[in-house]
């Protein structure tokens, strides 16, 4: 479980996070979802400590992550797995070798071990027969596959995507979107994911936290979503037509 | 105020490359990896200037003496001198500041755009130590590219004075032993391993520090070269004043 209190964020004296906080809950998928500069990102960023933040705590299972020393951040970071928005495939090595970076980094694994270990994940996101292919050489849904290979591949407490659906088309979003639920539940991690997609906000939100101009401006999960009244949420959800009649079948149907 | 803020920076970055070292089975590799990419892949064109250029200092120098009571082997001594004292580790330095160091800044650069920095730090590496560090240790070779422009050089200019009809072969051996101090050789060869680390962290710095996207990046490459070279003669100067003086 990750909680977060009373976070602020500056840049050059804007406050990009104005005091947010809450809590992510292992086993669940946790979406952040806000419009573009709602403070996303950096939101994410400083939950993976690639931002100090100037006030506020963040706390991985009760580890406070600012009183934590070198060594042990070292270690808890171990323990994370990030799919960045463009995969962040490191481009001089192979797919397989990229799969199999964190666990020379961190274990003392056998060739023959790793390899077997890595074989395994890319069948996991269903990928076979890439491994010798060049990550410029795998296409957008395949690179962020590849990602999600190599974020899990050393079995991590917590998951986090940023934009793991951008650029892919609906059908490769959506398997992506069961990919990383199902995987969420398979390892029981904490996942959280920053997201834009509507679809993966009704399909994967077991919890969903709506940022707006750097504040929690809302809380719930796929089913309460649904029901809010917060204007700012149905705004920003709801704003194209397929969402508005989404939204009013399901009404319907309840009724 | 910046310029200090970007110095400091700047020697922050050189102690954190040592901190927190990368295993040592992945830093070999990464170490071969960046010998073949920053030394060896270098020869080649240090091979061809070195030749050509040693060749032209011969020639100016030969077409420059006309007073009969100045021995011919002069030529083989000036070039000796002039290769070896500035041409071989300066010049040489100021090529490899435009081929290496665009290279390391664009390299590393790249990484930072396309967010692979931030995935080495989120898996709790340090980023510095495997990204800088191989570099610095793989030039820490640079000396031998250096005397290989040394040899290259006096043999270029060999081949001008013979084939050119300048001097004779016997003429110019002599004018290379000739006055011979071996403290030269210590003296380009101290220029050498400050001038490898100048090229290792410079353009790192550049790159690893760079914000923005593709254009960025060839920015971040112009500025790495404009002040690794600046830097390079500046050092060169103090180096010279403190070695030889």
């Amino acid at each position: 479980m990750i909680e977060v209190k009373n976070l602020h964020k500056s840049f050059s004296g804007v406050e990009v996070l104005k005091g947010i906080s809450t809590s992510f809950e292992k086993g669940k998928t946790n979406l952040i979802i806000g419009q573009s500069g709602s403070g996303k990102t950096v939101f994410i960023k400083c939950l993976l400590g690639l931002f100090n933040y100037e006030e506020g705590s963040i706390s991985y299972d009760g580890k406070i992550f600012s009183k934590l020393t070198e060594d042990q951040k070292r270690n808890l970071r171990s323990e994370i797995g990030m799919v960045f928005q463009g995969g962040a495939l490191f481009d001089s090595m192979t797919i397989a070798e990229n799969v199999m970076f964190p666990l020379k980094m961190f274990t003392k694994q056998s060739k023959s071990e790793m390899e077997d270990r890595v074989d395994f994940v890319l069948k996991r996101v269903n990928l076979v027969d890439a491994h010798n292919k060049m990550p410029s050489e795998a296409s957008g849904g395949m690179q962020k596959r590849v990602a999600i290979a190599r974020a899990i591949v050393n079995n991590p407490k917590y998951l986090f995507c940023d934009e793991p659906n951008s650029g892919l088309d609906p059908k490769t979003s959506i398997i992506i979107d069961n990919l990383i639920q199902e995987i969420t539940v398979e390892y029981n991690i904490t996942t959280v994911i920053n997201s834009h997609d509507m679809n993966s906000v009704m399909e994967i939100g077991e919890k969903i936290v709506f940022l707006k101009d750097g504040l929690k401006e809302w809380e719930g999960s796929k089913d309460t979503i649904f029901k809010t009244d917060n204007t700012a949420v149905t705004n920003f959800v709801y704003s194209s037509e397929l969402m508005k009649k989404v939204r009013q079948m399901y009404i319907e149907e309840k009724q | 105020m910046t310029y200090l803020h970007y110095i400091g920076t700047y020697f922050l970055m050189i102690v954190e490359m040592f901190r927190k070292p990368t295993k040592w089975s992945v830093m070999k590799q990464l170490i071969l990896k960046d010998i073949d990419d920053l030394i060896i892949g270098s020869l080649g064109i240090v091979a061809f200037i070195s030749f050509f250029v040693g060749g032209v200092v011969t020639i100016q120098t030969a077409l420059n003496i006309s007073n009969p009571l100045i021995p011919k082997y002069l030529v083989g001594f000036a070039t000796r001198q002039s290769v070896i004292l500035e041409f071989a580790p300066t010049f040489i330095s100021i090529i490899m500041a435009g081929k290496v160091g665009s290279f390391i800044t664009s390299s590393i650069g790249t990484m930072r755009v396309t967010e692979q920095i931030d995935a080495l730090e989120v898996m709790g590496i340090n980023s510095l130590n495997y990204l800088v560090f191989p570099k610095f240790v793989s030039l820490m070779l640079y000396p031998f590219v250096i005397s290989i422009a040394m040899f290259l050089g006096i043999l270029g200019g060999m081949a001008a004075c013979v084939y050119g009809g300048f001097s004779s072969l016997e003429d110019y051996i002599i004018g290379i032993q000739t006055d011979f101090i071996p403290f030269h050789i210590i003296y380009a060869f101290i220029k050498t391993v400050v001038f490898a680390f100048v090229l290792a962290t410079i353009p790192s710095y550049h790159g690893y520090y760079m914000k923005g996207g593709a254009l960025e990046v060839g920015k971040a490459s112009t500025t790495a070269f404009v002040w690794t070279a600046v830097v390079i003669i500046l050092l060169n100067y103090f180096l010279t004043d403190m070695l030889l003086s």
